[in-house]
């Protein structure tokens, strides 16, 4: 069954979409991954123009952050004040992604740019995982690494310094603001709720406690990726709320099943496993870039049929 | 079931169309107006409604002609300034590196005719357009002359792969009988939006003895019509609306998949 999607403008299989939703929706509760990252490439391969997927994408990453921030929040895991230090970070960063993605949209390299900064991302992101499972595969756990000393540090150096209490820190406001300005940089370019970048960075850079790191930055992707949904929606028009109400659907299902199975099956070939799909996107989009296309030339904006 | 609906009233329009031509060629109600009036054409439809399911669609254009000559039908849609790119090789990978923007590009074309048009004089395909290589795509003023050939033709390569310029070119064109006859005329799912104009041509001895045209009109309708408009139009209330369904349905989600 094919439906007509109004802003991509772009006949897809219904059933395509819902799968790819559900597919990475299971991923995400499996896991406890955003799945932007893996969302919007896929959008892109099935023949969705790549600025509608990103935009759209930040859409749907609205929807399971607040699924998934209700149920830290409950628990009392979310750190409000450090989340809004964060979010100011983030709205400066994801206001000047949007108006950078503008601007390269108009040049014609913001394809270019989405797929670029994808391998970039992913790339990494693949191979920590990928090098992560396979160390504990072998079984050489040596367990959490020990909490760096709180030794002064450039860090400290930094001035306007303030108090998070929910995260016991006493640190510069500089620190959140640059992690959040960064990120929403990344939800603005690439769709992407940015969580695979910012968690490791509030626990290693801020030195926040494990507790409170996904609920806070569950909390601060919710208003950076609702930045980024308006602003898109205002100057690029490129957010398709069918496309995102269908991605939705079979995530939330989706993600549900994944959450079961998490619970029963062992992590770490999953894990692997994972990493290795990351990788098969990152070396798809890389292959894009480096083969010569069949046509080197292309007209903007003509949709596929 | 809907499919043999339209099939139906199709035929239906085409037998009472051309019921009408053919009862009016003999009482020369045609020819009687002008001596130009020696051809005469409709569509089946003068309305594409892109809806959900549309997936692309036929028209039926039909017609009669008043005495010998081939007949010809140029299609096209709204017109609209191109962006046309070039890759090039930079640092291992394929960027876009230079740009030329062509005015007037009609988004949807398509030429049906009943002989093969190049019998045709250029200057008469030029006139009216007879064939994507004649069409009248403006070119920036300053682009120098060895460059616009090669992006004129990618322009037109790409269009044929995206499906809006028809292949082949001409389609076919059948006569029932002398003065009757008969095309389709398809439309791609991505068939841009806006007023297309049915041009139909009587020509005899290589040159245009008679015209007519049509409009035709392809609009979003419905839901697809609303959701499109409402993005355009409010923009804001768009972007707003779409976050506070994606916040609902997250709630909603959470709330009915809570475990406790």
């Amino acid at each position: 069954m094919d439906i007509y999607l109004p802003i991509a403008e772009v006949s897809v299989n219904v059933f395509l979409i819902l799968g790819l939703g559900g597919g990475v929706g299971f991923l995400s509760g499996l896991f406890g991954v955003g799945g932007g990252f893996l969302m919007t490439p896929l959008l892109i391969f099935i023949g969705i123009p790549a600025p509608v997927a990103v935009a759209t994408e930040a859409n749907q990453i609205v929807a399971s952050s607040v699924s998934g921030v209700l149920a830290h929040w409950r628990r009392g895991n979310v750190d409000f004040r450090m989340g809004g230090v964060l979010l100011v970070g983030g709205f400066i960063g994801s206001s000047v992604g949007v108006w950078v993605f503008t601007l390269l949209k108009q040049i014609g390299q913001i394809d270019l740019v989405i797929r670029l900064s994808f391998v970039v991302f992913l790339g990494i992101v693949g191979g920590l995982m990928l090098a992560e499972s396979v160390k504990a595969m072998r079984g050489r756990r040596a367990g959490h690494p020990p909490k760096p000393k709180p030794t002064r540090s450039w860090k400290d150096a930094l001035p306007f310094k303030m108090r998070f209490r929910r995260s016991r820190l006493y640190i510069s406001a500089l620190l959140p603001l640059a992690v959040g300005f960064f990120v929403g940089l990344m939800a603005a370019i690439m769709g992407v709720g940015g969580g695979f970048i910012m968690v490791p960075a509030m626990i290693y850079l801020l030195g926040m406690p494990t507790s409170v790191v996904i609920g806070t930055s569950l909390f601060q992707i919710i208003f950076v990726t609702a930045n980024v949904t308006a602003l898109q929606a205002v100057t690029n028009q490129t957010v398709d709320v069918v496309l995102a109400l269908l991605l939705l659907l079979g995530g939330v299902i989706g993600a549900q099943f994944g959450a079961r199975a998490g619970a029963r099956l062992r992590g770490d070939q999953l894990r692997g496993l994972l990493a290795l799909m990351v990788l098969a996107v990152c070396i798809k989009l890389a292959f894009d870039l480096i083969v010569e296309p069949d046509d080197l030339y292309a007209v903007a904006g003509i949709g596929s049929p | 079931m809907r499919r043999r609906l339209a099939t139906v009233a199709t035929a239906v329009a085409l037998f009472t169309g051309m019921l009408a031509v053919a009862l009016a060629v003999p009482f020369g109600l045609f020819a009687g107006r002008s001596a130009e009036a020696e051809i005469i054409a409709d569509l089946s439809e003068h309305l594409i409604a892109i809806t959900t399911g549309f997936t692309g669609a036929r028209v039926l254009l039909f017609g009669a002609r008043e005495g010998d000559g081939e007949v010809v039908v140029v299609v096209r849609g709204p017109r609209k300034p191109m962006v046309v790119r070039r890759k090039g090789r930079v640092a291992g990978i394929w960027i876009n590196e230079a740009e030329m923007t062509f005015r007037d590009v009609p988004a949807y074309y398509s030429v049906a005719a009943s002989a093969p048009l190049d019998d045709l004089p250029a200057s008469v395909r030029a006139r009216h357009e007879i064939g994507s290589g004649y069409l009248r795509m403006v070119a920036p003023a300053d682009a120098p002359a060895a460059e616009v050939g090669p992006f004129r033709e990618a322009l037109i390569r790409n269009m044929r792969r995206a499906d809006l310029f028809y292949v082949p070119e001409p389609a076919p064109l059948a006569f029932l009988g002398d003065t009757l006859f008969r095309t389709d005329v398809f439309f791609p799912a991505n068939a841009p939006v806006g007023l297309y104009e049915a041009a139909i041509f009587l020509v005899r001895d290589g040159d245009v003895v008679s015209a007519q045209s049509t409009p035709l009109q392809v609009s979003k309708v419905g839901f697809e019509a609303w959701v499109f408009d409402f993005a355009h139009r409010h923009a804001l209330a768009y972007g707003v609306l779409a976050i506070l369904i994606a916040v609902v349905a997250g709630w909603l989600a959470s709330a009915i998949f809570r475990k406790d």
